[in-house]
């Protein structure tokens, strides 16, 4: 975790560890600047359902059972345009296609013969992309057995936040200038971005998928819409592995794609 | 959708099964994988490019109050914030402090 400037610089775990105190430090080691973005963009949605004749259970409700924002934002779009269950299921659906990956990507990570498996349906259940990129960052420096526990205490805080957000927004929707509601929104992908190349920048493994996807993701945006994050995921990810692994040919392990 | 309890099976089926099925099938298919193989290396690659393409399409094609902004202000204060990350040393707080405050000057300088 060295050379990250947010980072808690990690400190040695005692042996009689319990998964308890595991999941109370994954929400504790939690930079602030993470849950403050989650927070403001979740006030950001509160006010949207405020505005679409939901109610703030069904805010709440969104954004415990779905937490995942995209998708919860073409949820509430689907259901304002008064489409059918099976569509607005479907859109949905397109847009969490990406937690897949993310979540095949981390829970190797965090897995273990120690690790009871609910546990780990439990992680899979809240992966979305603060989530996993804090969990992959910081994983790493916990003991194997207590992973599972850290990541879901970084989880539960998140979660947390991320739903008194919501309710905060849908109680005082419209009263924020649209200046601070646009700082809010763009604190979101600055936050996303830096967070990847802390892990990743020092080396060509983990910048090329990063780098092809900035510039992959607007192309297919304008070429094919409906599935232009899933795209951008797949062409950009396979063109940086296989250029990593079978051209530049890095010394195994290095750990850099992140 | 007159009753709420209609809306919220309709957010259960919609919002809540349609995201999850995902996620347990990324439990699923990742049982048994190597941290350190290259089918976790190239999901990792697929998963970082995905959110890589969703970074730049907030910021080129952004949503809600963000679009009141002029696409140069968007990206002029996205790059001070990366370049000054840099400059501090891989500090995430003072890159994005400083393009949340390039973003919302330069607004209201009238760029």
């Amino acid at each position: 975790m060295e050379g990250s400037g947010d980072t808690a610089n990690a400190p040695v775990w005692p042996s009689q560890a319990t998964r308890r105190s595991a999941a109370w430090r994954g929400a504790r080691e939690t930079p602030l600047l993470p849950p403050f973005i989650l927070f403001s963009t979740f006030v950001g949605f509160g006010a949207l359902t405020s505005q679409t004749g939901l109610s703030c259970l069904d805010t709440l409700f969104m954004s415990v059972f779905i937490f995942a924002l995209p998708g919860q934002v073409v949820l509430v779009d689907e259901m304002a345009r008064g489409a059918s269950v099976l569509t607005a299921a479907i859109a949905v659906s397109a847009t969490s296609i990406r937690l897949l990956p993310m979540t095949v990507a981390l829970l190797p990570m965090i897995r273990d013969k120690r690790v009871p498996k609910w546990m780990v349906v439990a992680l899979a259940q809240f992966v979305a992309v603060t989530v996993w990129v804090e969990s992959t960052r910081r994983a790493p420096g916990v003991p194997r057995h207590l992973r599972a526990a850290y990541a879901l205490g970084i989880a539960a805080l998140l979660v947390g936040v991320s739903s008194s957000g919501a309710m905060i927004g849908f109680l005082v929707a419209g009263q924020v200038p649209s200046i601070i509601a646009a700082a809010l929104l763009f604190m979101m992908p600055l936050y996303f971005l830096l967070a990847m190349l802390i892990g990743a920048h020092r080396t060509i493994t983990g910048l090329l998928p990063i780098l092809l996807g900035l510039v992959l993701g607007p192309i297919f945006h304008i070429l094919i819409p409906e599935f232009d994050l899933v795209l951008t995921g797949v062409v950009g990810g396979s063109v940086s592995f296989l250029l990593a692994h079978y051209v530049l040919r890095p010394q195994r392990n290095d750990g850099a794609v992140k | 959708m007159a009753l709420s309890s209609d809306v919220l099976v309709y957010i259960f089926v919609a919002g809540f099964a349609a995201t999850a099925i995902w996620r347990f099938a990324g439990f699923v298919l990742s049982s048994g994988l190597e941290e350190d193989g290259p089918v976790v290396a190239w999901v990792s690659a697929v998963s970082t490019a995905l959110v890589a393409g969703l970074i730049a399409r907030i910021v080129l094609f952004p949503p809600g109050a963000l679009a009141e902004m002029s696409a140069l202000v968007r990206l002029g204060a996205f790059g001070f914030g990366v370049l000054t990350f840099f400059l501090a040393r891989s500090h995430m707080g003072v890159g994005i402090l400083v393009g949340t405050t390039v973003l919302i000057s330069a607004h209201l300088v009238g760029l």
